[in-house]
């Protein structure tokens, strides 16, 4: 529902995307930044305290302090079984999604510690199909679900994703039961499931997984909803209030526990694994 | 299409010959019969070969049995039970106790209303968080006293608005399909009219999912589909197809049991016949899964949403 804003959201901030020696501009403050410094900051505005996207691999690298896996399950790929067409071929955007990641999709179920506590991590990319759920998505989490059940160790999604795939159709749909039932696993074996909400976190994977941690925690400002804002100024024909959406009016209603800057999520995240688990 | 307009041009036909043999012309009767004959050998040929966006005109017809009838029609004793004890009574979703031949079982189901007052109180069919609250509510009090539950899908999807944002409209889906996901109770789910996207999914993780034939099922609407990935709203009847909403589609990809027959021309036509079809389904299922230790009947459940996804592995 949600997706096209958020599409033309993205899209409004390709030019900003940080790549090696790059300047560009804070979106919030306006400020020129030199992309380099922005990475030593965990893609936090020096100034105003904006939190740039991060991608899959980053969040790896920014939670874990030992990392035995990058990706468990690397060979799970997508395929167009429908053979969905649209103004592009399904398999097209793949390909081009593959290439300009590298992944193979928009999660990644890296194994690893956070300090000296074995960890799932399981953190999507926006920039694969806008972290759209599909079955990939959802085969990967479940078997990241099963192997922290194994392992009893805490289960953790890093959220930023548009919603279910719709090139997968009710494929995609069925992921949202796939992935809830999982969770409902973990729930039944005593494993801690913390889901981190991060820009955006909308739809289907807000409407499954996402909200049905132990645990959420949103990093600030991110947009996180069941539908889009666009969708609901339509619908209800009014301008939405500010804020919105958003995480801070989220903690506001009750639906999140809280929201925790970026420097401070692994510490938190291990703190909490402390005093719940074990 | 050349096809409907000659059922229209035969249906004309049928009336008015209906009419003259009224007023005496018994000579008539064998030519009506002949009428009446080719009229449903065309329908029936129309109805096997609908686009995927003619299904979705039925699927939305306006006189299409809601939940409310087939609660009426299927089972007796109905008592319905309201609100979610933390904010309101969602009247797009009825809920309650009721006796399916003589076994009770929970029903729950999203109804969007008959006529415009009717459908404004009940929004619709598009809950809110407190309409899908209230249906979990509903579904622990059926696996406490070991009922079946009993649902039919018939939204165009979650409410889109400020308060079922603020309320938490995400959790409260999510929370209903994990709910269903883990029931130790029989679950069995009919499609029976517009099954949108998570809204309608919330209601629909089952042991049996049935779909009415002319039912659609669907990750997001076709014109939400359209704009967005086709860039206009117009493109819908194509969106329609790429996205394989029909019951057809559907038995075919995995995802449902059953494909509930429909009165020719639809469950509008002729809801009575309707009822008895949809009620002989129902039976067929309950009794495959209702002697089933509970234990198993999860695990076998939980199978089968895990089992749905396609991917390639090597």
């Amino acid at each position: 529902m949600g997706l096209k804003d958020l599409f033309s959201r993205f899209k409004g901030r390709k030019k900003l995307q940080v790549e090696r020696g790059e300047w560009l501009k804070c979106e919030k403050c306006k400020t020129l930044l030199y992309s380099e410094d922005l990475k030593k900051n965990m893609k936090i505005c020096p100034h105003c305290g904006y939190n740039f996207r991060m991608n899959a691999k980053e969040r790896v690298d920014m939670f874990l302090d030992e990392i035995y896996e990058y990706d468990l399950f690397p060979r799970i790929k997508p395929v167009d079984v429908l053979n969905f067409k649209d103004t592009k071929r399904y398999k097209d955007r793949i390909k081009q999604a593959q290439e300009k990641t590298g992944l193979n999709d928009a999660i990644i179920i890296a194994y690893g510690k956070i300090y000296d506590r074995e960890v799932i991590l399981a953190p999507m990319d926006f920039r694969f199909m806008g972290g759209s759920m599909g079955s990939v998505v959802g085969a990967k989490f479940v078997r990241g679900a099963e192997f922290a059940i194994e392992k009893k160790i805490p289960f953790i999604t890093v959220t930023a994703s548009g919603g279910a795939r719709m090139q997968e159709s009710i494929i995609s749909l069925m992921q949202m039961a796939k992935t809830s039932i999982a969770v409902d696993k973990m729930n039944k074996a005593g494993v801690l499931y913390i889901s981190i909400l991060t820009d955006p976190t909308m739809g289907g994977v807000s409407a499954s997984f996402a909200f049905l941690g132990d645990v959420i925690i949103a990093e600030p400002e991110s947009l996180i909803g069941f539908a889009g804002p666009r969708v609901i100024e339509q619908t209800i024909k009014q301008q939405l209030p500010e804020g919105f959406q958003r995480s801070e009016f989220l903690l506001e209603k009750g639906q999140i526990d809280m929201v925790i800057d970026r420097r401070n999520l692994k510490k938190t995240v291990y703190t909490l694994i402390k005093q719940l688990n074990g | 299409m050349e096809l409907n307009k000659e059922i229209q041009s035969l249906s004309e036909r049928i009336e008015i010959l209906r009419k003259e043999i009224k007023e005496g012309k018994k000579e008539k009767i064998s030519e009506l019969v002949q009428a009446r004959a080719q009229f449903r050998k065309l329908t029936k040929q129309k109805m096997q070969n609908l686009t995927a966006w003619e299904r979705v005109q039925l699927a939305r017809h306006p006189k299409r049995p809601h939940t409310s009838d087939y609660i009426q029609n299927i089972f007796t004793d109905f008592i319905e039970l309201h609100g979610d004890r933390r904010f309101g009574d969602d009247k797009a979703i009825i809920a309650g106790f009721a006796f399916f031949e003589g076994i009770p079982v929970a029903v729950i189901g999203h109804e969007k209303g008959k006529d415009t007052k009717e459908k404004i109180e009940r929004n619709f069919g598009m809950p809110h968080p407190e309409g899908y609250r209230k249906a979990i509510r509903i579904m622990k009090l059926a696996e406490k006293f070991n009922r079946p539950v009993i649902t039919f899908i018939d939204t165009p999807g979650a409410y889109p608005g400020i308060g079922a944002e603020e309320r938490g409209q995400s959790q409260a889906i999510a929370e209903s399909i994990m709910t269903m996901g883990g029931l130790k109770v029989p679950v069995i789910c009919t499609v029976i009219g517009e099954g949108g996207s998570g809204g309608a999914l919330a209601l629909g993780v089952g042991d049996k999912i049935l779909m009415l034939e002319n039912a659609i099922y669907s990750v997001i609407s076709p014109e939400g589909c359209a704009a967005i990935l086709f860039k206009s709203q117009e493109k819908a009847p194509e969106a329609a197809e790429s996205l394989k909403i029909t019951a057809k589609d559907l038995k075919e990809l995995g995802i449902i049991d059953c494909i509930v027959p429909e009165p020719l021309g639809g469950a509008h036509l002729q809801p009575k016949k309707m009822f008895r079809l949809l009620k002989r389904a129902i039976r067929n299922n309950l009794k495959k899964i209702i002697n089933t230790d509970p234990e198993e009947l999860v695990e076998k459940r939980q199978a089968k949403f895990y089992s749905m996804g396609r991917f390639i592995e090597k």
